[in-house]
């Protein structure tokens, strides 16, 4: 029982600092897959479109995947000239690795298109704009949308990293737990807040997805 | 961006204790008991979930919390239990690298097609037989990436054990920090990079060697680009 009431004192005494870390966390965790979605949708689109192209962007991607986030983060600032200490950092290494991912399920989103649908769209008298925002698009929103997913989950907890460098985010409790020698409730207040945080984005973009993409329920129903 | 500290030849000394070679192979040692550890609770896990389809619930939710999890969380939270040294940081790596290994087990079993099991059945092989020599050859392109992916993500994390006082290259990251040695840390950045693309591209070769080319779908591959052109 001793915990909690250390848990809820340090929330009284600094809910504050925590409610700040919060918000901080969520935008530097949520503004990167934003940029990336409206990034990885064209590339991977290119990618579907122009073979050559494809194997460059795939392996780029890939090998940009592969690059620690710490060493990323670091590495940022000496190649674009900002601070260490410079927020945009963390936006800018969190997209790279958020067009990555997607680059790859948005490519395989639309390459998994149904032919007969874009046929269809095409006889109709659809043209190329009207058809890519009405027909390609929504059909490849499922996969979209699952890649998102993954990129949210995995940007809430990457973000905490950024703290061991300094910059701000739920990872700034666990540092202040470490300075205050391995105090437990700023550390469990931090993943307690960083996986809810996971949970309720995860959560949110299922809905979006349910409100998108109606046929998907209407196929399992019937 | 300063490369002296990289290009130093005294850092690339076997004999420095603080040097490249040394701060490598601790990491490489961290990396490696957290994979070996990670390796033998998910994979029987993994195998055994996904040939029973028992605990299917617990594999898939075991990989989605996984990947909510903040490490350096997990780390502070085991420092804070069992107090300095190896032990937490070897925690903190386990619990991260379980999650893919378990995912991708259970599903590269799962995805196994039930013919080709019933066949094994029908031939008389016993369970264990179908699920070690029948479904993990079929799934062993999903395992290895899901080995992969766990190798890549304990790498780019065995940084935080220099945070806590140990070895590893997080070493260059934290002291040149500390001492507002930029070039110290763009060395050690680049050196963890491309040990990660290096490890990383080992394990892509090993995925060739190990699995069976009638699984890979690499001369399925061949066929059809031959017959495009």
């Amino acid at each position: 029982m001793g915990f909690f009431a250390d848990v809820i004192r340090y929330l009284q005494i600094n809910g504050e600092t925590v409610l700040q870390a919060l918000l901080e966390h969520i935008w530097l965790a949520l503004l990167p897959v934003l940029i990336a979605f409206v990034l990885a949708v064209p590339i991977g689109w290119l990618v579907v479109r122009v073979k050559p192209l494809s194997q460059i962007i795939l392996a780029g991607s890939s090998v940009m995947y592969t690059i620690p986030s710490l060493a990323l983060l670091l590495l940022l600032p000496g190649i674009i000239g900002t601070s260490v200490l410079d927020t945009i950092n963390v936006v800018i290494a969190l997209t790279l690795y958020s067009v990555a991912l997607l680059v790859r399920t948005s490519a395989d989103a639309l390459g998994s298109i149904d032919d007969a649908a874009v046929q269809a769209a095409v006889s109709m008298g659809y043209g190329p704009v009207r058809r890519w925002f009405t027909i390609d698009l929504p059909l490849a929103m499922p996969v979209l949308l699952t890649g998102l997913r993954v990129a949210t989950v995995a940007n809430v907890s990457m973000v905490s990293v950024a703290a061991l460098i300094g910059i701000g985010g739920l990872g700034q409790l666990f540092t202040r737990g470490f300075q205050l020698g391995f105090y437990a409730p700023p550390i469990v207040i931090g993943l307690v807040l960083s996986v809810l945080l996971a949970v309720v984005a995860d959560l949110a973009i299922v809905a979006v997805q349910r409100l998108a993409t109606p046929w998907t329920r209407a196929g399992k129903t019937a | 961006m300063s490369l002296d500290y990289l290009l130093n030849p005294e850092n690339w000394s076997l004999a420095n204790s603080a040097g490249f070679p040394q701060r490598i192979l601790e990491h490489l040692a961290y990396t490696g008991l957290a994979l070996a550890l990670a390796f033998a609770i998910a994979f029987p896990l993994g195998l055994w979930i996904g040939h029973t389809g028992r605990g299917a619930f617990l594999a898939i939710n075991i990989g989605n919390a996984g990947r909510a999890l903040p490490t350096l969380g997990v780390l502070m939270l085991a420092l804070a239990l069992v107090g300095i040294g190896l032990l937490p940081v070897t925690i903190a790596l386990v619990v991260l690298a379980i999650p893919p290994i378990l995912a991708s087990t259970y599903a590269g079993i799962r995805a196994v097609p039930p013919t080709v099991v019933d066949a094994a059945r029908g031939i008389g092989m016993t369970e264990p037989q179908i699920a070690l020599r029948t479904e993990l050859p079929i799934a062993a392109p999903i395992v290895i990436g899901g080995v992969r992916n766990a190798a890549l993500q304990v790498i780019s994390t065995a940084t935080i054990a220099a945070y806590v006082g140990l070895g590893g290259l997080g070493r260059f990251l934290f002291d040149g920090l500390a001492l507002r040695d930029y070039s110290r840390v763009v060395a050690g950045a680049v050196v963890l990079a491309v040990l990660a693309v290096v490890i990383d591209l080992l394990l892509a070769g090993a995925q060739r060697i190990l699995v069976s080319p009638g699984v890979t779908g690499r001369q399925a591959r061949r066929v059809t680009v031959g017959s495009k052109s």
